[in-house]
Parts: C-alpha cells; sequence; structure tokens
C-alpha cells in the first residue's frame, strides 16, 4: 500500500490495516489492527529537537556523567592515570553537550531563561540546574588532571561531580519519557535504567580505549555491568510496550537499535576475554562507545517515528480506555 | 480569580466556514503559513500549529446523517489532483450512484487542560496560567527550548520557524481580559463556538448531546466535558458526531506530568545505581 493510498483511504475516516514490516522472525504483537485517524495525520506533533544537537546530548550527558563516577572510583582506588582520562574525558562532553543545548534551542540568547525558575515539574528545568551545578565541579577536576594544578580542589571537584554525575545521566530518560511520544513514554519505568546503563557502557568504553591495561579493570567491570543492565533494560522495555515497541524495530531506529545492541554485546565480550591485551580492550572500548551512541539515537529515532504515525497514539490509548 | 472561561465548540451546527480561522489570524496577526491544495476535503489548513490556533477539519463519510438524505455519493477513492477528467473514475460533475453521504466540520483549538503537560514541562516559566485558568506562552520569555511541543497530548503547539519560539491559542486572552468573547466565537455564524463561564458551557452541552440523542443522532457525544480523563478536564471541549480519532484528536489524552513523581523515582534509583556501580567496580587496589 503506497503513502498514497494510505492517505486517501483515511478519507471515511477509517484507515484500515498495517503496513507490512520487514523482517519475519518478530511477529508484530498486535497482529492485525484497524484504526480510525484524520487522513493519516499524526495526532501529537513530533519534537522539533534536532537530531544530532538531542540525541547527541544524550549520549554525551550520559558519557560525561558516568566518567565522573569512575573517575572518582578510580582516584579513590589509586588508579590516577584511569581518574585522568575519565576527568578530562567527562569535562569535554559536558562542554560540548552544552553548546549543543544552547545550539538546539530556538532562541539560543535566551539560553540564560532556563535559570529564571526551578521546576520539578519539569526535567528540562531540573536538567538545567543539575547541568550547571555539575559543569563547575567537573570543570575543575579535568583543570587540576590536565595542569597538575590545584590538586586539592581537583580531587574535591571530582568527588562533586561524582555525586550529581549519575543526576545527569538519569534524569534524560525522564526528559524522555515525560512527553505524549509513545516510544517514550510507554517506556518512563525503563527509560531511566536504560540510559544509566548505556551511560556506563560508554564510560567503561572510554576508559578501556584511553587508560592504561594494568588500570582498567573498574572500566570492564563498568563496561560489563552496564552492557548486561543495557540489554535487559531495552528487552523489559519493548517487551511492555505493545504495538508501541515497533518503533525501535522501524526504518532507522531500528537499524540504530539492533547495531547498538551487537556492539555492545561484543564490546562486553572483548571487554571480558580481552583482559591482558591493550589491543582487544581498545577495540572493546570503541565498539562499547560506539554502541552507546547508537543506542541513543535508536531511542531518539523511535521516539520520532512513534510520534509522526498516529497509531502508536491512537491503539495503545483505545486498548486502554477498553480496559477501564 | 476570575471564574474559569473557555470554549464549548457544537461540531454537529459547524458549516465549515472557517470564519474561526480567519478571524483568529487577524486578531493575533498570524502569519500566513502556506496555500496548499491538500486533497483532504475542504481541509487545506490541515492541522494546529505555530501559525494557526483555529483549525477547521473536513471528514466525509459513507454514513447517514440521522434521516438526511443527500442524494449523493463519492464511492472509492478520490483520484489524485492531477487526474485529467477523462480516465477520472468520477468528478464533481459526474459524482456517482446515490447513497448515504454524511460531512463532518469542526474546529478544532488548544484544550487549555486542567492539568497542562505544555506548562508543567516549560523551563523558564514562559508558559502561565491566568486568572481565567487558561494556558498562555509569554513570547517574551519562552526561550525556544522546544520542550512543551511533544509534551502536549493534542499536539496544538509548534514552533514558528521565523522566530524559534512555540506559539498557541491565548483563548484570546487580550480580549477577554476586557469583557470581549475571543476573536473565532465572535466569528462563528452558527454559534458552533461558544465561549463562557466553563460551568454553564457543560450544562448548555450537555442539553444539546441529550436533544441530538432524542433525535435519533445517537453518535453525537461529548468530548472532554467531564473532569475524568487524564487531563482533569479542559477548559475547550467539544460536541462529536465520531470517535475523537476520526477528527485526530486523541481518545483518551494524558498528561504526562501526572506519572512524575514514579519516573523521578526510577531515575533516582537508576542514579544511585551506577554511583554504586562506578564504585563497587574500583574496588581493590590496582594490581
Amino acid at each position: 500500500m503506497s503513502e498514497d493510498d494510505h492517505a486517501r483511504d483515511a478519507l471515511t475516516g477509517v484507515a484500515a490495516g498495517r503496513r507490512r514490516r520487514r523482517g519475519g522472525a518478530e511477529r508484530p504483537v498486535v497482529p492485525k489492527a484497524e484504526f480510525a485517524s484524520y487522513y493519516g495525520k499524526p495526532v501529537i506533533k513530533p519534537p522539533t529537537w534536532r537530531t544530532l544537537d538531542i540525541g547527541g546530548y544524550l549520549y554525551l550527558g550520559g558519557l560525561a556523567g558516568a566518567s565522573s563516577v569512575l573517575a572518582a572510583g578510580a582516584e579513590l582506588s589509586g588508579r590516577h592515570r584511569l581518574a585522568r582520562v575519565s576527568r578530562i574525558g567527562s569535562f569535554v562532553a559536558i562542554v560540548i553537550s552544552g553548546v549543543a543545548l544552547v545550539h538546539d534551542l530556538g532562541r539560543p540568547e535566551r539560553f540564560i531563561n532556563m535559570l529564571r525558575v526551578f521546576k520539578f515539574s519539569s526535567p528540562m528545568s531540573v536538567g538545567s540546574w543539575l547541568l550547571s551545578a555539575y559543569g563547575p565541579p567537573c570543570g575543575a577536576a579535568a583543570f587540576s588532571a590536565v595542569t597538575g594544578r590545584l590538586p586539592h580542589v581537583g580531587t574535591a571537584g571530582a568527588m562533586a561531580a561524582a555525586l550529581i554525575g549519575p543526576g545527569v545521566a538519569a534524569y534524560t530518560g525522564v526528559l524522555l519519557a515525560d512527553t505524549a511520544v509513545p516510544a517514550w513514554h510507554e517506556g518512563h519505568r525503563e527509560l531511566p535504567y536504560l540510559f544509566v546503563s548505556s551511560a556506563a557502557v560508554a564510560a567503561g568504553g572510554l576508559g578501556l580505549l584511553a587508560a592504561p591495561l594494568d588500570e582498567a579493570l573498574p572500566a570492564r567491570r563498568l563496561a560489563v555491568a552496564g552492557s548486561v543492565a543495557e540489554l535487559l533494560a531495552a528487552h523489559r522495555m519493548r517487551g511492555r510496550m505493545g504495538i508501541v515497541a515497533e518503533a525501535y524495530r522501524t526504518g532507522r531506529a531500528g537499524r540504530l537499535t539492533r547495531t547498538a545492541e551487537a556492539l555492545t554485546a561484543a564490546g562486553a565480550v572483548a571487554a571480558v576475554l580481552g583482559w591482558r591485551n591493550r589491543l582487544i580492550s581498545a577495540a572493546a572500548g570503541v565498539a562499547l562507545l560506539t554502541g552507546s551512541a547508537f543506542t541513543r539515537f535508536g531511542v531518539f529515532d523511535a521516539g520520532m517515528i512513534s510520534a509522526s504515525d498516529p497509531v502508536y497514539t491512537v491503539l495503545p490509548q483505545r486498548d486502554r480506555l477498553r480496559a477501564r | 480569580m476570575a471564574q474559569r472561561m473557555g470554549f464549548f465548540t457544537d461540531t454537529s451546527v459547524c458549516i465549515g466556514c472557517k470564519a474561526c480561522e480567519v478571524a483568529c489570524k487577524i486578531w493575533n496577526n498570524l502569519p500566513e503559513d502556506g496555500l496548499n491544495l491538500t486533497g483532504m476535503s475542504y481541509d487545506n489548513t490541515e492541522k494546529l500549529d505555530a501559525n494557526t490556533w483555529r483549525h477547521v477539519a473536513f471528514i466525509e463519510q459513507r454514513k447517514p446523517l440521522a434521516w438526511q438524505e443527500p442524494g449523493v455519493e463519492h464511492a472509492g477513492p478520490v483520484p489524485p489532483l492531477s487526474t485529467p477528467p477523462d480516465t477520472a473514475p468520477m468528478t464533481p460533475m459526474t459524482p456517482g450512484e446515490p447513497g448515504d453521504l454524511r460531512w463532518l466540520m469542526s474546529s478544532d483549538v488548544c484544550k487549555h487542560c486542567t492539568v497542562a503537560a505544555c506548562l508543567d514541562v516549560c523551563p523558564t516559566g514562559a508558559l502561565f496560567r491566568t486568572e481565567f485558568e487558561t494556558v498562555v506562552v509569554q513570547a517574551d520569555v519562552c526561550n525556544g527550548c522546544g520542550y512543551c511541543i511533544p509534551a502536549c497530548p493534542f499536539g496544538v503547539l509548534d514552533q514558528r520557524k521565523e522566530d524559534g519560539r512555540a506559539w498557541k491559542c491565548t483563548l484570546c486572552y487580550d480580549r477577554i481580559g476586557d469583557g470581549l468573547e475571543p476573536a473565532c466565537a465572535k466569528a462563528c455564524p452558527t454559534d458552533s463556538i461558544q465561549y463562557g463561564p466553563l460551568d454553564e458551557l457543560r450544562e448548555r452541552a450537555d442539553a444539546r448531546v441529550a436533544r441530538l440523542n432524542d433525535a435519533g443522532i445517537t453518535d453525537a457525544r461529548l468530548y472532554l466535558a467531564d473532569t475524568d480523563n487524564g487531563i482533569r478536564g479542559a477548559g475547550a471541549f467539544f460536541l462529536l458526531l465520531d470517535d475523537p480519532e476520526v477528527y485526530g484528536l486523541p481518545p483518551d489524552p494524558i498528561a504526562t506530568t501526572l506519572d512524575l513523581p514514579a519516573m523521578w523515582r526510577h531515575a533516582v534509583i537508576a542514579a544511585a545505581g551506577l554511583l554504586s556501580a562506578g564504585l563497587i567496580a574500583s574496588v581493590g587496589r590496582r594490581p
């Protein structure tokens, strides 16, 4: 059925039949459904956020937050080179994040209005304050790591960043889930776990890539734990979504999600097997860093797909009404 | 605080004249946003967005409207606009066999929800609730973050590309404060759009739907008139003649901010998990 036919069908207010998905392995959760829509037009508005800015921020913010935790752990256990790369990595990631976030605003010159109020009801407001609290200590830790000056300030900054960092990595799950976008809101129970796990995968990957072999153990452990948790959270999330899970298997979102899971799993296995080999460890690090990025872009794209097709808005709501 | 004011849009008397769209555009000085032919019946506006705060939907159905016999039938798919008349299966001059046809029209607008997700998620405080319990964006505060746009369960808000900010219906905040009715309601020639205190409108709507049901129009139902829905009631509600999704409206809209306590709880647990995982992973001195 072509896109044109699809729209014409809706003239009578009924768009019947679902488009066939490719790939026969997974059966659709809702086999065949009829639903009405207004000329196939979306019910909600897809976000106006740019993929590179916001998808990239989800990734880099997570990388930064989890790297700060890893830096503090490395510091406390006397692994100073791992601490150093994690401190620097987290600061670079958070600076790029900040630039991406301001760049994505419709009125970038008014970004400071984000700090005009504090609202628990707005995950973006909470996030703005979290980032404002996180940036300076994270910067102090990186400054000290690069220059070797003010070591006590650097350590204090690293510890403060480690306490705030997990919040930076976790709140983005709520940021996405607190919208009418079906592929995000239907995952509101799992997205924070998925995102912190993906953040752990990225931070572990960076440690494996950049830290010497004899200091990489914490990064290796964190990467493996994060990979297992991420794959479980993603599986559970899609399993509970019903028809909306289709958005995670469709088009670019599907390709990104499948590639992300393959890279994450392969990276975790390589991280374990390559514990005595610098090259294999570095390759595992690259796979994990890339996998985590693909996970975030996959979630972002799935949200866009689910927002643009009325079936994902209407059918779950119809089911909810019937169940009431 | 003043009385809660709102709209009751009775679609059973809408004639699709689009006077509301025009009046809204003129009063609010909204930019022109495309003169297109969409092929969607008489709807060339398509949707609510940053520059369209009233949108009239047109739906053609092969169903009887009470005992009406319109004597026309547009069966089969409508040919694309570029089809030459001699090859088209039907044209406006040769409309096909007579039969049932009903034409639904409905003027959509911001719902001014009791629990408004757009207002809740706005990080700058640009969106606020007025003394009439309506929801308005302050253009001088909005920084164009765009969060309200996917937060709205009705897809009302959108970004104006030229200036980057989010815009939507203000329920003519600059008119109702002076005791005037909103421009769309003022312009509506059939009183399909009624403006007034919400309590009064609800009573009027209950009476109207009962009258239509008695007259055999059993399809007539109220949409968002009650408070037992996921937005706890709306400042703008509707009398519809079919399911909401036929008009492009969500059948069971929810303000997702109502789930926020649970979401924050999950986020705190997840963050604590990441912190512990990072520290536990570092246990043991380096070899």
